[in-house]
């Protein structure tokens, strides 16, 4: 490259960087306005900027709470207990969700004409309607026509539904409980770990792996003896004044939220396992129907892994709805961390350090999933040249 | 060897009974039997309880005593024609633009600007559903005129794309035009009674807002999209960071934060209308979920197609006027559709900071101590409505995605 | 120096003949780095003189596209100097765009725009950059179209076209620019094999009425017939260069040897 003075404004390079000085100037401009008026605006309201009414006293009630929590609690507890209601729905949701999305999705490639007709049915119907209207059915029209405490429905003996919520067996609360829980977890890695072991040597060195088995099915038999006394499950029971005790009890509103957010979810996720399965090339099929494959292994060893490729960005995308949509639960009454949030600006005014703590809390939900996500996505990715 | 002709043979009939399909499909193997007669008992009892439900428990007569209410709110009643002007204008110019993008001009003998004997039949049909509407008949009277408006203006834009070659900026300028008249005529002013935003509520408010919020949010997401595209770091960082932050938000804190923070980040002496702080909350929201789609869409331009273009002398302006944009647009199309149906669904949200729109009414209508209790009958209906809506545009979208024939070279 | 007749064209294979003519390009110790790791192009040195028609070979990833498409500004280069009909390549907008101008490209991939007409892809560049009217651009087209033979299908799309005749377009619009000189990047590699003879006609034509050509191909018979000389490019460095004659029955480097076995 000759070292010849070329004019400035001839210069590719000179626009570049004067583009984005101007880009950097307009930006600093807008918002430079924007902090000028809100100085002005809080100065004339006498308001000052500090997140000091965090400890001041809430003073409301909370209807379900996870950690304990009384009205003469902090401003900040209450957030706290908010939040963890807000992530009791997301978790529980996101599972629950990947699981009907699935087996919705393969369900419309079933040979059942009547099955994949319901399923259609039941996708153009809830993708067709907004999230709000559906919650507001759920407890509006469902629940709360739901009979009451006193005439509760009883369900597989031990499983009470009322218009209060549903209440259902769990585990205790016990430091046995908690080991055992935590035995069937090594239990589990465990037994995965023979299997992958078991497979490694049929293949491997062609053996029957029989010794495995039979630890598999130790391992088994040790987990159903935890699962069924370990776990010290407690049951619900209703006294006369119809207070529940025991058990784990599911207020309606939970329950509207997580059902409305869980049908609504899944619809999309169902048509996005579809088209993943349809994007897999047809070719993925005829191939392993000719290496002679029943479509229970197909599905599971050629077609899913391949469609999973395709599926894992647009079901973040869904994952995330998930979790942003979950603030409509103050519709109804369920206090979720948006609901909270809302209260408490109610109460103290403090507009700015609340909306400021709410975008935080969903951007780091946010930015957590995509994270893990997108780590997902990486280890799932077919190696290319 | 006999020298036989070989004449085609017609295949082995096959026993297309009905019989035949039951058994395939129904009955295919013991546990597809199973299921189909379990779900089958279920279904029906379901139905059969639905429907004495629909048919006699239920009482329907809250929707038609507050069918007004829900189309347009509160609107003054004295003024009702404004709202039907409004929409014979946006059935008009949706018809036009109808028409123009399904009459791909890249498919040759594909000119018919006529309606094929089905969509004829098709409107024959809704037409006479309309008449058969429990509706005043001067209601309904309009209503079919909208429809002809409808069929006339899907007329006029497959004629447009033979005649006129900037079909496409005509039909653009006509939504600008319209939408201004349809300001114009929900908020009154030069001659027009005023009619406050308050009362702007229903179906007229959803659609309203959708439309507005897709418009506006046009520009500034074609803004990010190239930003987020674009060599120099420092405008794709700031791209990247308004994309990725306001699609993280949920949409109800962005109306909720609009309604509250606006008023102080603003000059104390603008007064910010509840309604233009909801446009906004709902245009930032829009943009940046808009952006990712014409990035898509840019995304999807073969790299050589700007090659090309540099080779040929075209600078950058040029190239992205003369060639990216239109491909990149027409692959946008689609995604926007969905988009729009998005935030045709996502307007209910509005309720919760207060504007009372379709989902918003209903729920006023419930707290009218005549109507106590009906949640199920309102609700389906407002959903229904929705249904109807959303159906058509997917139905729409997917027939546009055909005959765009994006991707197709 | 070689001396002699070319066989086919009977054009004067003499550089000193040719030495008298104007230089079209001359790229001097021509280096780019990708990424600042990869060397693709180490130091590539070449003149070409007009009426010429050279033609780059090489083992893929020897860097021979990329080089030519240093030279209407498509990649950049960090050393050496690249000067194009006496204007200096450089990061100077006024030089590149007026070094555009004066460069037509063909690719492997034709690059039509389609959402646009046949003549309407090639009226483009005289009417937005060399500002000719509607008309007269229309003109033009016209009579290049026909010079390659397919004015039949100016109204038709892209999309309608086959790949022979759709490469015969990209010709003819990069000839509507009135360049001085036409690069050609594997024109033919993206063709089917009974379209590949129609595309390298329209080129043989082309060079016989005098256009500078670069061409990078794997066309062995293309090369023999129409190039004044073939240059070999194998990892970033040009190898040998030679008239076709020479370059095909008499390599002199090892590395042409190894090729050519590859290739014949």
């Amino acid at each position: 490259m000759n070292t010849a003075k070329i004019p400035l404004w001839r210069d590719d390079r000179f626009w570049k960087i004067v583009f984005q000085i101007l880009a950097v100037i307009v930006v600093i401009a807008i918002a430079d306005f924007f902090l000028f008026n809100l100085r002005l605006n809080m100065a004339r309201r006498g308001s000052i900027f500090s997140f000091d009414f965090l400890s001041s006293q809430a003073s409301f009630d909370i209807g379900e709470a996870l950690i304990s929590y009384r009205s003469s609690d902090a401003y900040g507890k209450a957030f706290l207990v908010g939040l963890f209601n807000s992530l009791k729905v997301m978790i529980v949701g996101m599972i629950l969700t990947t699981g009907l999305g699935i087996a919705a999705g393969i369900a419309r490639f079933s040979n059942n004409w009547l099955i994949r007709q319901i399923v259609t049915l039941y996708v153009d119907l809830f993708r067709n309607t907004p999230i709000l209207l559906q919650l507001l059915f759920w407890y509006f029209a469902v629940f709360t026509n739901l009979p009451k405490v006193e005439d509760r429905m009883l369900i597989f003996g031990s499983l009470y539904i009322s218009n209060r919520g549903i209440a259902m067996p769990w585990i205790g609360n016990s430091t046995v409980a908690w080991l055992s829980l935590l035995g069937l977890v090594g239990l589990a890695i465990a037994a995965f770990l023979a299997w992958q072991q078991r497979t490694k040597i049929i293949v491997e060195q062609g053996a029957s792996g029989q010794n495995l088995l039979f630890v598999l099915l130790g391992v088994g038999a040790t987990a159903l003896v935890l699962l069924v006394f370990g776990l010290q499950w407690t049951f619900p029971v209703i006294d006369d004044q119809g207070a529940t005790n025991g058990g784990l009890r599911l207020t309606a509103e939970y329950c509207s939220v997580l059902l409305g957010l869980v049908f609504y979810t899944g619809a999309f996720v169902s048509e996005i396992v579809r088209s993943g399965i349809q994007s897999v090339a047809k070719g993925q099929w005829e191939a392993a129907k000719a290496l002679g494959l029943n479509s229970g292994l197909l599905m599971r060893l050629v077609i899913f892994p391949q469609a999973l490729r395709v599926m894992i960005p647009p079901l973040t995308s869904e994952y995330l709805n998930l979790c942003k949509n979950s603030s409509l639960a103050i519709v109804i009454a369920y206090p979720d961390v948006y609901a909270v949030s809302s209260t408490i600006l109610n109460q103290t005014g403090r507009a700015i350090e609340v909306v400021l703590m709410i975008m935080a809390t969903y951007l780091i939900i946010n930015l957590l999933i995509s994270i893990f996500m997108n780590l997902l996505n990486s280890s799932v990715q077919i190696k290319e040249r | 060897m006999t020298n036989q002709s070989v004449l085609p043979e017609s295949p082995p009939s096959v026993t297309t009974d009905v019989v035949a399909w039951v058994k395939k499909n129904l009955f295919d193997g013991w546990f597809n039997s199973l299921l189909t007669v379990g779900i089958g008992f279920a279904l029906i009892k379901f139905l059969l309880s639905f429907g004495e439900w629909v048919t006699t428990k239920a009482r329907w007569d809250v929707i038609p005593a507050n069918l007004p209410l829900f189309m347009v709110g509160r609107f003054p009643a004295s003024q009702y024609w404004r709202a039907w002007l409004i929409a014979a204008l946006l059935v008009s110019v949706g018809g036009l633009t109808w028409g123009m993008l399904t009459l791909s001009k890249e498919v040759e003998g594909n000119h018919q600007i006529g309606f094929s004997r089905n969509t004829l039949i098709g409107i024959g049909i809704l037409a006479f559903a309309i008449v058969l509407l429990p509706l005043p008949t001067p209601n309904k009277a309009m209503i079919l005129g909208i429809l002809s408006l409808a069929l006339g203006g899907c007329f006029l834009g497959r004629l447009g794309v033979r005649k006129i070659p900037i079909i496409g900026g005509v039909v653009a300028g006509a939504w600008v035009v319209s939408l201004i008249l349809v300001l114009w005529l929900l908020a009154g002013g030069f001659g027009l009674e005023t009619v406050g935003t308050d009362l702007w509520n229903g179906l007229l408010l959803t659609i309203f807002m959708a439309l507005i919020s897709i418009g506006l949010s046009f520009p500034l997401g074609m803004i990010f999209a190239l930003g987020r595209q674009s060599s120099l770091p420092i405008v794709k960082f700031f791209s990247v960071t308004y994309i990725e932050f306001f699609r993280g938000l949920p949409l109800v804190g962005i109306l909720f934060a609009a309604q509250v923070m606006l008023p102080l980040i603003l000059p104390g002496d603008w007064r910010i209308d509840r309604v233009v702080r909801a446009i906004a909350g709902l245009t930032i929201f829009t943009s940046a979920y808009l952006a990712e789609a014409i990035r898509g869409g840019l995304q999807s331009i073969p790299k050589g197609q700007i090659e090309a273009a540099s080779a040929l002398g075209l600078n950058t302006p040029l190239s992205l006027y003369l060639i990216v944009m239109p491909q990149a647009l027409r692959a946008v199309i689609p995604a926007m559709m969905n988009l729009f149906l998005s935030l045709f669904k996502d307007t209910s949200l509005l309720a919760v900071v207060g504007l009372v729109e379709l989902t918003g009414i209903s729920r006023n209508i419930l707290a009218n101590p005549n109507f106590l209790g009906r949640f199920a009958e309102v609700y389906l209906f407002v959903a229904t409505i929705y249904l109807i809506c959303c159906s058509a545009m997917s139905q729409a979208s997917k027939q546009l995605e055909a005959n765009l024939g994006v991707g197709k070279r | 120096m070689t001396q002699g007749l070319n066989e086919t064209n009977g054009k004067a294979n003499n550089y000193a003949d040719l030495q008298t003519k104007k230089e079209v390009i001359v790229a001097t110790d021509v280096q780019k780095w990708y990424d600042n790791k990869f060397h693709v192009l180490r130091g590539v040195s070449m003149t070409v003189y007009e009426g010429e028609v050279v033609v780059i070979m090489g083992p893929s990833g020897s860097g021979k596209s990329t080089f030519i498409r240093t030279f209407n500004a498509l990649e950049a280069y960090q050393k050496g100097s690249i000067n194009i009909d006496g204007i200096e390549l450089s990061h100077d907008l006024k030089n590149i765009e007026a070094i555009r101008r004066e460069v037509g490209m063909v690719f492997q991939q034709f690059n039509l725009f389609p959402h646009l007409t046949i003549l309407e892809n090639v009226t483009l560049s005289p009417i937005w950059v060399r500002r000719y009217p509607k008309k007269k651009a229309e003109e033009i087209a016209m009579q290049l179209l026909e010079r390659v033979g397919i004015a039949e299908q100016a109204r038709k799309y892209p999309g309608q076209l086959s790949g022979g005749q759709q490469q015969r377009v990209a010709i003819a619009r990069a000839l509507a620019m009135q360049p001085k000189v036409m690069l050609f990047d594997e024109p033919t590699s993206a063709l089917d094999p009974e379209m590949v003879r129609e595309v390298l006609d329209t080129m043989k034509t082309l060079a016989q009425e005098g256009m500078t050509m670069v061409v990078v191909t794997h066309e062995v018979g293309f090369a023999r017939e129409v190039a004044d000389r073939i240059v070999l490019m194998d990892e970033g460095l040009l190898i040998e260069e030679a008239d076709p004659v020479e370059f095909f029955n008499n390599p002199k480097e090892e590395r042409t040897r190894k090729f050519l076995s590859q290739i014949l």
